[in-house]
């Protein structure tokens, strides 16, 4: 059974169609890279995915279990799959420690010690336990999410979704992000990845999912996507994004 | 000019600023409990809260104070509604506790609109994605807004709550149409028993004017003191 499910997925924003019907598959312990050309949808198919957007039709399952468009509980269905932003989204106000400790401790009920032994063993596991009484603003943006990694990792997810977790970064940060990212797929951790890193997509992902005009346009392990595309976007998309 | 009015009457002003004081302060205080609530509704997810609580917003700021003062000070007397006497407040006040009480109910009802639309500002002028972020760990709608966006709005809010005081402190005169002996009051009192139409009022001026700038100046200082922190 697959971790997620979605099915004739739809989004509209007013008039505006992004999602036209979505029949995905996510399996446990896949890492899933979404590319495709801007406005494509990609994003708004990760964020229906924890429910942050409200499809507007179709379904959606995780475990076989409907989530939308019975109602569910979304904070559950959210506490167990983990997200990171674009622009991290880090508390400001929170020192990196307690942007770690604050879910499990709200969320899961866990006594404030186990959730900072949680939250620096994973500091250290991304070599920033130095940096547990630092507030966000003192980070830098490789930092920064890094730490919205492990934040997201507190709660002991079932699945990641990363929404260009990259693209905010100054390229020289962006290898440092990527390498947390890969390790984590090594460990056999879900992740669904929207991502404009090609390189990343072919050597850490297990399966991609091209995506144009709010549709799945085509799917395939890495390999055979970026040696043999097989759709004529898919062609012209990776011209444009490889040729750089 | 004849100012040598002073001499006799002074007391009178310091009686009236001390009343006016403890009316702002109340009218404020009131003001955060009411705007608070319409905040949240104005804020909610659900259509018939924010509904009611725009409704609320947009009467009390479309509609004159000196009428929501009347409203409420006969509203209340043919209701039968009237506060309680309390003697130990009125000899304090110097003035009858229900009339002041429900001059300060006015100007609490009055100010909440307004304490409502600061704290709307301050909460939406946090970024989205940190509710996103919060909602995402599994927090609670309320629990996101009250770990998360609020304490983060509270930088935006204070100092313009801190100026809402400063603009009840002034608007607080209308309460002497009622018979509220604060500073504006018992300005008319002296301009009265003195014969002197105009001076007494200039004097009323600048006792208002030391109240408020102040307190304007000491808002300022906060504001860049919470500007500069890194949190």
């Amino acid at each position: 059974m697959a971790l997620i499910e979605t099915q004739g997925l739809r989004k509209a924003f007013g008039r505006l169609e992004v999602l036209k019907g979505i029949d995905s598959s996510i399996e446990a312990g896949e890492t899933v890279a979404i590319v495709g050309p801007s406005g494509s949808g990609k994003s708004t198919y990760l964020r229906c995915l924890n429910l942050l957007e409200r499809p507007s039709g179709g379904s959606l399952r995780f475990h076989g279990g409907e989530v939308f468009p019975a109602v569910a509980d979304e904070d559950a269905l959210r506490r167990r799959l983990g997200m990171v932003f674009q622009h991290f989204n880090l508390f400001p106000h929170l020192t990196v420690s307690d942007n770690l400790t604050l879910a499990p401790m709200k969320v899961l009920g866990l006594p404030r010690e186990e959730a900072r032994d949680r939250a620096m063993a994973l500091l250290a596991r991304v070599g920033l336990e130095d940096k547990a009484s630092a507030f966000p603003a003192q980070l830098s943006g490789g930092q920064k999410q890094r730490i919205a990694i492990v934040r997201a990792l507190a709660m002991r997810p079932e699945a990641l979704l990363f929404d260009e977790p990259t693209s905010a970064l100054d390229p020289e940060m962006v290898g440092e992000v990527l390498a947390v990212m890969r390790d984590l797929a090594e460990e056999g951790m879900t992740m669904v990845v929207v991502t404009h890193e090609m390189r990343f997509a072919r050597d850490a992902a297990t399966r991609v999912l091209f995506m144009d005009s709010g549709l799945i346009a085509e799917e395939a392990a890495p390999a055979d996507f970026f040696s043999e595309p097989r759709t004529p976007r898919a062609r012209e998309f990776l011209a444009r994004v490889l040729d750089r | 000019m004849d100012f040598s009015f002073l001499g006799r009457y002074w007391r009178y002003y310091l009686v009236g600023a001390k009343n006016t004081l403890i009316i702002a302060i109340l009218a404020v205080a009131g003001g955060v409990l009411i705007g608070t609530l319409l905040a949240v509704g104005r804020i909610s997810r659900r259509a018939p809260l924010r509904a009611a609580a725009t409704a609320y917003v947009e009467f009390i700021r479309g509609t004159p104070v000196l009428v929501q003062l009347f409203v409420i000070y006969y509203g209340l007397q043919k209701a039968g509604l009237a506060f309680p006497e309390w003697p130990a407040l009125g000899r304090l006040l110097g003035v009858s506790v229900p009339d002041f009480l429900a001059g300060a109910l006015t100007l609490a009802i009055n100010s909440a609109a307004y304490v409502c639309e600061i704290f709307r500002a301050g909460i939406q002028a946090v970024d989205r994605g940190q509710a996103e972020a919060a909602r995402s760990l599994g927090l609670r709608y309320g629990d996101s807004l009250r770990l998360v966006v609020l304490p983060q709005a509270l930088r935006n809010i204070l100092p313009a709550l801190g100026n809402e005081f400063v603009v009840v402190i002034k608007e607080s005169s209308i309460v002497s149409i009622i018979g509220i002996a604060e500073l504006m009051y018992k300005a008319d009192t002296i301009r009265g028993m003195t014969f002197r139409p105009f001076e007494p009022l200039i004097v009323a001026a600048a006792v208002y004017f030391l109240m408020t700038f102040p307190l304007s100046k000491l808002l300022g200082k906060i504001e860049r003191r919470l500007r500069s922190g890194a949190y």
